[in-house]
Formats: structure tokens, sequence, C-alpha cells
């Protein structure tokens, strides 16, 4: 079932344009992850969505309606972080989350439980009498999250939920996204690479407002050049003769050295959609090369995230000389 | 409108988190009772009635009521948290009223803090308390007015210094709309008919009408219509500028 539906959105500030002309859908279940450098149009694609930006064109719609004839009706239906996890820092998280909740309609012992619940799964017990602005980060952060889960709403957007958190925050944070996934749709923005593999379900990847990736996490990595690709150390250096061995197994690509913290290691390059593990294992091993470690790799994300993303920034180089 | 009540009490009591309301309070009446033993001479006129109380509500309000109007936008802007309230089911309008109203009920409570003025010119002598309540609607309506202004001026910066000087100078304005100072500007080339609009729209002239006593429908016509046209144009505003 299809949550959210964006097509064709654009945004122009003055004659800047900030989003130009992409289209997704999220469905249900879904956790969808949105990649991008600073600055590619991540947030404003967020805001549009949850009606805080209007589209200078384009469609929205959240859960079969529309963003421009029920933008209050969408936003009952979203909970939202903005960028940075903004709240009045002069409250405490209680009466914050108390004020949210009457916004959103509940009243009375409905009114303390949900705020009880929010409190509970954004861990705030420990700040709850505290003024926001006083609290650390992470707690910021937690106190925006529970904000945006407090009335269990279908759709989820968050614009780097995990900004600023320690590596144990940003593990609770996954473990809560996770969770909730299976009964939402879920929009997360970030730009820690390694987060698509944990959180999310499907990626997009913007760059100066375009769509440029729209897939699972590991076709991401099928794209990288490292995709299947095996890095072996030996405790002697390979002969010419030996590595012209290598190079002949069906399916290798290419064969380069590296050095990585003073250790020489070969990596393996593999032609697309093919495996060489257990060939080149047999092989080494047929040849009894002196092998110390042996491993496969899935795929360098941060080298494709770069080489898609400025890719496009070439071609538009290209395009203005 | 349902979401007018979560934003005014969530607004309201945000006066009272911060030390703003008790130094507002604390000034306002410390202010009041200067102007009004002092330069307004409440003793030596030896007549039982509030009028040298009343006639310097306009000139406190100039100042005070920007300070206290300056943070409900510019605030919201600067700290990123208009981004969190108007993505959740509230409209605009509902935003704008629930914090003007929060804003007007705290000019309110200073107001009603002066109460033991009316009961000290009460106990000194006989005064006409009908015409007391007058200049206290009068002067709680001219608070709205000033408010209004103040709180539209707020939803174009994000600058909170900017708001309050702006606002003073507006709030000025309007108080001298039917003096000179202010006539004369357009006096020399514009129409007559429109010299008459702009004195009538004298903060002074309607209120001192309303402290002599006499409530008329047009001076209160005027103040909330006033209000509205402010408010609507900060409704405007809101939607226009938040995002900048």
């Amino acid at each position: 079932m299809t949550m959210i539906s964006v097509s064709n959105l654009r945004k122009q500030f003055d004659q800047f344009t900030v989003v130009d002309g992409i289209s997704f859908s999220v469905k249900k279940g879904e956790v969808l992850g949105f990649l991008g450098p600073n600055g590619a149009g991540k947030s404003t694609t967020m805001k549009m969505i949850t009606g805080f930006l209007a589209p200078t064109s384009g469609e929205v719609e959240v859960c079969g309606l529309n963003i421009d004839s029920d933008p209050l009706a969408i936003k009952k239906t979203i909970g939202y972080l903005p960028e940075g996890a903004p709240a009045y820092g002069d409250m405490t998280p209680l009466s914050f989350l108390h004020f949210i909740a009457e916004i959103r309609g509940y009243r009375g012992a409905e009114k303390a439980q949900k705020v009880d619940l929010a409190i509970k799964k954004a861990n705030l017990e420990s700040v709850i009498h505290k003024p926001i602005e006083n609290l650390s980060k992470g707690f910021k952060r937690r106190v925006g999250l529970a904000q945006a889960i407090l009335h269990d709403p279908p759709v989820l957007i968050m614009d780097e939920p995990t900004d600023g958190l320690d590596p144990n925050q940003k593990h609770e944070v996954r473990e809560l996204i996770a969770e909730m996934a299976k009964d939402k749709a879920i929009i997360v923005s970030t730009h820690i690479l390694e987060e698509v593999h944990a959180i999310c379900t499907r990626a997009i990847i913007i760059a100066q407002g375009k769509l440029l990736f729209d897939g699972t996490p590991d076709e991401l990595e099928s794209r990288s050049r490292y995709h299947n690709s095996v890095v072996a150390r030996f405790s002697t250096e390979l002969s010419k003769d030996a590595l012209d061995k290598v190079k002949a197994l069906p399916g290798v690509a290419a064969v380069e050295k590296e050095s990585l913290d003073g250790v020489e290691q070969y990596v393996v390059f593999a032609k697309p959609d093919k495996g060489i593990a257990e060939p080149l294992a047999q092989l080494i091993k047929d040849e009894a090369w002196p092998m110390d470690e042996y491993f496969v790799q899935k795929g360098h994300l941060d080298e494709v995230f770069r080489r898609i993303t400025t890719e496009s920034a070439d071609v538009r180089r290209g395009a203005l000389s | 409108m349902n979401n007018i009540l979560p934003i005014f009490k969530r607004e309201f009591q945000n006066y009272f988190a911060t030390p703003v309301a008790y130094v507002f309070l604390v000034v306002f009446l410390a202010l009041t009772g200067v102007f009004t033993f002092y330069l307004g001479g409440f003793f030596e006129r030896s007549q039982a009635d509030l009028l040298p109380f009343f006639n310097y509500h306009p000139w406190l309000y100039l100042f005070l009521i920007p300070a206290l109007s300056m943070r409900l936008w510019a605030e919201e802007r600067k700290s990123g948290t208009i981004e969190l309230l108007m993505t959740l089911p509230i409209s605009t309008t509902e935003a704008v009223l629930g914090k003007f109203f929060a804003a007007w009920a705290f000019t309110g409570i200073a107001l009603a803090l002066t109460l033991p003025m009316w009961i000290t010119v009460n106990y000194l002598g006989n005064p006409d308390n009908l015409v007391i309540f007058a200049s206290y609607l009068g002067s709680f309506l001219m608070a709205g007015a000033f408010l209004a202004i103040g709180s539209c001026i707020s939803a174009i910066t994000s600058n909170q210094v900017i708001a309050f000087v702006i606002a003073v100078v507006i709030c000025f304005l309007f108080i001298l709309a039917g003096f000179p100072l202010v006539l004369d500007f357009f006096s020399s080339w514009a129409p007559q008919m429109m010299i008459d609009a702009i004195s009538s729209l004298s903060f002074l002239t309607h209120f001192s009408s309303i402290a002599k006593g006499v409530i008329d429908m047009r001076d209160l016509v005027f103040f909330v219509s006033f209000m509205g046209c402010w408010l609507f144009a900060n409704v405007i505003l809101v939607d226009m500028k938040k995002a900048n």
C-alpha cells in the first residue's frame, strides 16, 4: 500500500532550483533512506512532503490525500522530526510533550498515556523535568523523536535522526526505527552511509536536486567496483607469473596491490555479477601460496556514493562549458 | 479553531517559565506608579479620578508592548521551532490567534495588578467608577492594538531587536496619527479625505474618548477591527516568510 507518493516535485528559490523534478513513492513497511551531499535538496524535499514549504510545481500525496487540498489532514498522519530537532528550549520535555499531545487532539487519561509511552520509547525518563535547552544534544534529539512518534503516525519523516548522537544512542534510535518499521512508511535522511544498511529497505540518492538512484541497499552496493572483490594477504610477495595466473581466472577483471597500514594486500576485482571467491581460493590452495588473510567484499558504499554524486556534477559542468 | 487553546496555554505559561513575566510586571507597575504620582500629580490635583494614571498608558505601552511582542514570531524563526509548529496539524490562523491572545491576556494581568489604584481612589474620595471601568476597557483594547502591530512586525524578521524597533516606530505613528507631527507630513500633498482617514486612526483620540467614560461603539469597533487587520496581515506574513 503506497503511503507517500511524490511526483515531479520541484522547488525554486528565486532563480535557484533546489529540488528538480523528483518522483518516488514509499509503501507501508518500507524504510526509505534519503542520501545526498549537504545542500542536495533532501531537507527541502522533506519540508515539502510535511507541508512546511509549498512546492513550485509537482504533486505530493500522503495516505491518498493531496497536500494542496488537505494539508491539515496530512499533517495529522505524519510524525516529523525536522533537521536539528527544534524544540521550545525553556519547556521541560514533559510539558513540551503534553503540548504536542494536546495539539494532536488528546485529552485527559489518553493524553497522559500517550506522553508516557513516547517518553518510554525515547528513553527520556531521567530528564523529563529539566529545561530542554539544558539537555545534551543526544537528549534533545530524542525529545524531537518522542514528539514525532507520540501519536503513533502511519507516516514518519525524520531529518538526520542520528546526527550528533554517540554510537550507543545511534544504536538505540536505529532499534527504535526498526521496531516501528513494519506498520509505518518511514523516510530517514542521513549522510552516514552505514546507516543505510542498518535501517533502510530502500535508498534514494539526491544530488543537486535530482534523483540519481532509487533501489535497495544491495543494489547500491553492487554498483561498487569493489562488489564481489576479494582481498588477499600473503606473507611473501607474489611473482608476476602468479599474478598472471590470477588474472587469467574467469570473472577476474583486474588485480591491484594496495598498502593498508603498511601491510601489502592484493585486491582482486570481479567482473559485474561474477563470483570469484571460490575459483580464486582453489587457485591459491593448488599453488600453495602462503596466505594470511582472505575475504570477500560486498562493495564500498562511500565509493558508489561519491561516484554517483560527482558524476552528475561533472555532467553539469560539461553541459555548462 | 480547537487548537487555539493549546497554543494559548503554552505561550501563556511560557511567560512565567522565564523571568520575562516578572520583569515586565514589576517594571509596568513601577512605571505606572511613577507616572501617576510624580508626573501626573495624582495628589496635587486633589481630584478623585484616575486620569493621571490612564493618560500615560499609551506612552508606557509604546515601549513595553513591543518588548513583549517582539519574540512572538522572531524567536520561533530564529530557533527553528516554526518548522515544528507549522508541521503540526494546526492552521496558521490558530497559531497567530493563540499567541496573540496569550500576550493580550498577559497584559490583562498587568492591568489587573493596578487595581489597588482603583481601590485607593475610592478610599480617598468618590470617583465616577463607570469612567474608571471604561478607561480600563479602553486601555486593554489599546494594548491589544499595540500587540497586534507588534506580533505582525515580529513575523517579518528573525531578529528580535529589529522587531522591537520597527514596532515602536509604527506604534508611535499610530499614537500620534491625529496630531500635526504625523499629519503635516501628508497635508502638503495628500487629499483631505486621506488626511481625515489617517487622523481617524489615532490611538490617542480613540482612547481618550473612551477614557472620558463615553463607551462609543465606533471606538470599540475601531480597536477590534484594527487588531483584526494587523492579525490578518500577520497570518499572511507568517505563511510567506516562515521558510526564509
